[in-house]
């Protein structure tokens, strides 16, 4: 299997998807003579011309708004937003707009889209720059939000987001770019909705997405050697979540941490936790607990960022807690 | 077509009596040179416009259409005007004032007075209301109720219309406040810059809800605005169905030859309130006001003028509102007799499988 890196595989997934549909086209700032502002859409423009890979002004709204239009017309648009942190600005194009336009009109308008960049924390981008906003869109019916922690995962949720007649919030994670990994060529293609079990346990579930999954990954090798066998679960796609996976996973282990980069009030977390207890509160033998991003803006200064985020240390902690073991 | 003689023959009818005589001998003069049957179509659409609001003002003060409720009474030139140029395959987006529009484009009354009133066999399935009428079928690509939301929308669908080498143009009406928010700039911006082949249309009704709108722009000349895009663009007489269709043709002319867009400021006035729950007058403007703009009625001046060319008859005008009242009546009925949407219908329609 081709060893690449998670920008190389989201770069795959694309090509592949325009050389297989006409209708799908690339636009956003940067995406093409520049390659893309994390080089993830390189030659794109040379293979495909200026018709299907379109640089735009530094207009957000007006850029989504206009894919969400184009969709609506028989086209299937994958915009970038140079980060996440921007998409706030098409914030009313996607809420408003794409993900309504199908109910509003009576199931007439489908908008076919992926909104598609990095996410999350990044290293010493402060406060504006190095935030993770999935909550927000999973928030809102008729949106799906994916995001990929692994170059295959990548390429083949990356791959299924484009041909999802849906419009689908796909954050990929911003410090995993270069992140190499076995990536199956082709047709490689991942459902929605699946979570992925990244590693077997025991003794306690471990939900994490995107780079936190690599922390629950390293901390589940230091419990381990505690004697602690845990089990990561990936959910890959928030929305619509793959609940059923993480319930069977209680079943067995009885006991869960939820990892995030996100603010905890309102977070993903929050909303499994509401799942679980729910779902599963026979299973449970302790209260499920998180582990998040630090209730404030995003500090500049390498100790204080260090602190505002999730380590494999505080995962340690939270699990010790769940089992007892302090 | 940039602004010139159309934009002075505007500020004419505004300022006096005798410019306004002049105004409908132009209307006269252009009726002149076209088709009889074209003629009557525009202006039964104008009537069925104006007699259908009549009735959903009447509704929703019985309680049976609910929510926000805009009203087109007085601006029913601009939407006939305009649509009466476009094909069948050619695209329309409105903000949330849009029931004119729906009917000009040839909207079932039957459908649109059932969505109004919530009912699955409105054009939404009751799921939109007032503010987000569509049908896919007639390129009535929506109702949008978030100012300035849909021109990004419509230059988006223009965008596909070129990308699949499609001869579609797309028209859009907006509001006089709509050219103060970020999309009605990026969306111009992109539309010129991607030579896109959309119409923006701007109904200066003079208001945005109780805001005049020199209170909000820094300019007069709204249409104007189109100089910092490099857009072709141009005034126009929003009272005058012919002076508006006249426009709008050349206009998607440009778009479907040339791929290019247009801004044009249609000037008109609206004679009911914002929306129903605004009254008519009082606050912003003077009883006096609006009767004077009154008197300048599109429908009524396009009646005067084909009358006085020969083309109708008063007893065919009598004849034919006859006709287009029994018309609403009958939308009125449908839109009882159709079912209220059952639960099934709530969760239905959130993702495509
Ligand atoms: C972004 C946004 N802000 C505020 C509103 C509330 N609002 C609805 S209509 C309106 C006035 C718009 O006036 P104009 O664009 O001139 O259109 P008109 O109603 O005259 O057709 C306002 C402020 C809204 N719908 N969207």
């Amino acid at each position: 299997m081709p060893v690449m890196q998670y920008r190389e595989a989201l770069n795959q997934a694309m090509r592949e998807e325009m050389l297989r549909d006409d209708r799908v086209f690339l636009l956003g700032e940067e995406v093409g003579a520049y390659n893309g502002a994390y080089k993830v859409s390189r030659g794109l423009l040379d293979e495909f011309g200026p018709h299907r890979v379109l640089d735009t002004p530094i207009a957000e709204l007006g850029f989504t708004g206009l894919a969400v239009g184009a969709a609506m017309a028989g086209l299937r648009p994958i915009v970038e937003v140079m980060t996440f942190n921007f998409s706030i600005l098409a914030l009313d194009q996607v809420v408003n707009g794409a993900a309504k336009m199908l109910y509003m009109s009576g199931g007439q308008f489908g908008i076919p889209m992926v909104l598609r960049g990095p996410g999350g924390s990044a290293h010493q981008l402060a406060a504006q720059h190095s935030q993770a906003l999935e909550a927000w869109y999973c928030h809102v019916p008729g949106l799906k939000v994916v995001m990929p922690a692994t170059p295959a995962d990548a390429k083949g949720l990356l791959k299924s987001a484009i041909r999802d007649d849906n419009p689908v919030v796909f954050i990929e994670s911003e410090v995993l770019y270069g992140m190499k990994g076995d990536v199956p060529e082709g047709e490689h293609m991942i459902p929605l909705g699946v979570a992925d079990i990244k590693r077997p346990g025991n003794d306690v579930t471990v939900i994490a997405h995107s780079k936190m999954v690599h922390v629950a990954m390293e901390a589940a090798k230091e419990l381990e050697a505690e004697g602690i066998d845990a089990e990561v679960i990936d959910p890959r796609t928030l929305r619509p979540l793959d609940t059923g996976t993480l319930v069977e996973s209680l079943k067995k282990t009885n006991r869960a941490v939820i990892v995030e980069e996100g603010w905890p009030f309102c977070g993903v977390g929050a909303q499994i936790v509401d799942l679980l207890q729910a779902q599963a509160f026979d299973y449970l033998d302790a209260p499920i607990l998180r582990v998040s991003g630090a209730d404030v803006p995003t500090p500049y200064s390498k100790s204080l960022e260090h602190l505002a985020f999730p380590d494999p240390r505080s995962v340690v902690a939270a699990v010790r807690r769940v089992l007892n073991r302090q | 077509m940039k602004s010139g003689s159309t934009a002075r023959s505007v500020a004419n009818v505004t300022e006096t009596n005798g410019a306004e005589t002049s105004a409908s001998s132009a209307l006269a003069e252009r009726a002149r040179r076209l088709d009889a049957s074209l003629l009557k179509d525009l202006l039964e659409k104008m009537l069925l416009i104006r007699r259908f609001e009549e009735k959903a003002a009447e509704l929703y003060a019985l309680g049976k259409i609910g929510g926000f409720c805009h009203l087109y009474i007085g601006q029913e030139a601009v939407g006939v005007g305009a649509i009466s140029f476009l094909g069948p395959d050619d695209y329309i987006f409105c903000s949330y004032r849009d029931h004119g529009q729906a009917l000009a484009r040839g909207m079932d009354p039957g459908a649109l007075m059932a969505e109004l009133c919530g009912k699955t066999a409105g054009c939404s399935k009751g799921k939109g209301g007032s503010m987000h009428l569509f049908d896919k079928r007639l390129g009535f690509y929506g109702g949008h109720a978030i100012v300035g939301a849909h021109l990004p929308l419509a230059a988006g669908a223009a965008f596909a219309s070129r990308y699949l080498r499609e001869p579609r143009v797309t028209l859009c009406f907006f509001g006089d406040a709509t050219v103060n928010i970020g999309s009605f700039h990026e969306s111009l911006n992109l539309a010129q810059l991607w030579k896109l082949p959309v119409i923006f249309i701007c109904e200066n009704n003079e208001f945005g809800m109780g805001t005049p709108i020199e209170k909000t722009a820094s300019i007069v000349h709204l249409h104007e605005r189109a100089c910092a895009y490099n857009m072709a663009h141009a005034a126009v007489d929003g009272m005058d169905v012919l002076a508006v269709r006249d426009a709008v043709g050349e206009a998607v002319e440009r778009a479907r030859k040339d791929s290019l867009p247009t801004l044009i400021e249609a000037r008109t006035y609206r004679y009911m309130g914002h929306s129903m729950s605004d009254p008519t007058h009082g606050i912003y403007r003077t009883k006096a006001e609006l009767e004077e703009h009154r008197r300048k009625d599109p429908i009524k001046r396009f009646i005067s003028a084909l009358e006085g060319i020969g083309v109708i008859t008063q007893e065919y005008v009598e004849e034919t509102d006859n006709r287009i009242r029994e018309i609403v009546e009958q939308a009125v009925v449908f839109a009882d007799q159709s079912r209220e949407p059952g639960p099934e219908e709530l969760l239905a329609d959130v993702y495509l499988p």
